[in-house]
């Protein structure tokens, strides 16, 4: 079959993966299992809150845009959790649907609320900076699934990295009210950048197969403030958050959140249409 | 079974699987697109078993749904019934795999083709100029990007300046 140099030549998709399972091949372990849970909370859960705007951004492209980028993230969630349900015997749909708030793994910012538009931007430039750094190098990973997840989800952050800073600019030197808001929306989430870059002990072990949350602070670094400097803005001097996101401590927002992502599913399980 | 007659059934299915259309472009096959990545014709105790494989444009494109059944649909038809279609993601799908009649189609449709993305993304350690996107109404370059985002994933929403429409160009990715 396919799994001698599988990195080189091959594709890997939910199928695959799900034939791999009945022949016992190309199953991650636990750990591997763990961490690709982790990336897939993140964005599915983002991708659920970008979902919210659609009918509600300031103008109708920004529907589609905020539309689109939740979409691209719904399907990175997809791939990541369907081959980390692999492990279990448990479908994308049982990770998304059937879990409870301290199961979830996602980090604290994915989840905090829109707010206003330029609250969510805030929050877009973050995230889509963390991603872009994240999968970037988790291309180089030598778990083949999770590297061709990540080179097809590389590519598709970069337009979010590019939308979240084109606003930046635009509302950090636009009128005094919008550069209000945007520093607003920043100093409001500051506090829950601290957590995507903590060391992860359950990520140490992992080898090269993952990536240090730690080593992607210096790209952020490097280009995070730098937005917010050149659109007249400032880079909050606030305190982190506890953080626990990983651990499935969440925010008091999140259980509502869940309870609107998960109504459907447990109303009428299996459901299809 | 011979292997002539395997390269045989591979080149037919081939041929049928290419006349499925992209259910949102519906003027390219998934030939044209370069969504249609292989094929391959096994012997199952003497029955043809054919797997399909198809790569997504985007993460989330709702559209590699509606192929995979498509695909299943035009090969059962014509008497394949072992029929499986895997959605891969890697190599990652890119514009450049899309064919130059693929392109021409697509700008009859209604939509700027893609520019090679080489050509936008340098990848050589050269700085590429973003060209224009000629207005595929009138022939204009003097337009401009309204949304990065439009109507579907592979798409960015566009206007041209000179004779006020507005239109979709395909991204390069």
């Amino acid at each position: 079959m396919r799994h001698t140099n599988r990195a080189v030549s091959t594709a890997v998709s939910a199928e695959t993966i799900e034939r791999e399972l009945e022949t016992g091949l190309g199953r991650p372990s636990d750990a591997v299992a763990r961490y690709a849970l982790g990336l897939g909370d993140d964005a599915l859960i983002l991708a659920q809150r970008l979902g919210e705007w659609i009918a509600h951004a300031p103008e109708l492209e920004e529907d589609v845009a905020l539309g689109n980028i939740g979409l691209d993230l719904l399907g990175h969630a997809r791939s990541f959790l369907t081959y980390a349900g692999s492990a279990w015997e448990k479908s994308e749909d049982d990770l998304a649907y059937f879990r409870d708030e301290p199961e979830f793994t996602n980090h604290q910012l994915f989840e905090r609320p829109n707010g206003d538009f330029a609250h969510t931007i805030a929050r877009q430039l973050i995230a889509s900076v963390y991603f872009d750094a994240l999968y970037g190098r988790l291309t180089a990973s030598s778990d083949p699934t999770l590297a061709a997840i990540a080179a097809k989800a590389a590519k598709e952050v970069a337009y979010h990295v590019d939308h979240s800073v084109q606003w930046v600019r635009r509302l950090g030197l636009g009128t005094d009210e919008s550069h209000r808001r945007m520093q607003a929306g920043l100093d409001a989430l500051w506090p829950f950048v601290d957590e995507l870059f903590r060391p992860d002990a359950a990520i140490e072990v992992l080898g090269d197969v993952a990536v240090r949350p730690e080593t992607l602070r210096d790209e952020f670094d490097r280009t995070v403030p730098a937005v917010i400097v050149e659109s007249g803005l400032a880079v909050p001097a606030v305190a982190p958050a506890a953080g626990g996101g990983r651990a499935g401590v969440h925010t008091e927002v999140f259980g509502h959140l869940l309870a609107e992502m998960q109504v459907l599913a447990r109303q009428h399980p299996g459901a299809t249409w | 079974m011979d292997v002539t007659l395997a390269k045989d059934d591979e080149r037919r299915v081939w041929a049928l699987a290419a006349t499925v259309c992209d259910p949102e472009v519906p003027v390219l096959t998934i030939e044209d697109l370069g969504v249609l990545r292989s094929v391959h014709v096994a012997d199952r105790d003497g029955a043809p078993a054919v797997t399909v494989e198809i790569t997504p444009t985007y993460s989330g494109c709702p559209a590699i749904d509606a192929m995979h059944d498509d695909i299943v649909t035009t090969l059962t038809d014509a008497g394949y019934d072992d029929v499986t279609v895997r959605t891969v993601l890697a190599p990652a799908w890119t514009t450049d795999w899309m064919s130059e009649a693929g392109k021409a189609k697509l700008e009859a449709f209604g939509i700027a083709p893609p520019a090679p993305r080489s050509a936008v993304h340098g990848g050589d350690g050269r700085v590429g100029l973003g060209l224009g996107i000629r207005c595929p109404h009138c022939g204009s370059l003097h337009t401009r990007e309204v949304s990065h985002f439009g109507s579907t994933s592979c798409k960015a929403l566009y206007v041209c300046q000179k004779c006020g429409e507005p239109f979709d160009h395909f991204k390069a990715h």
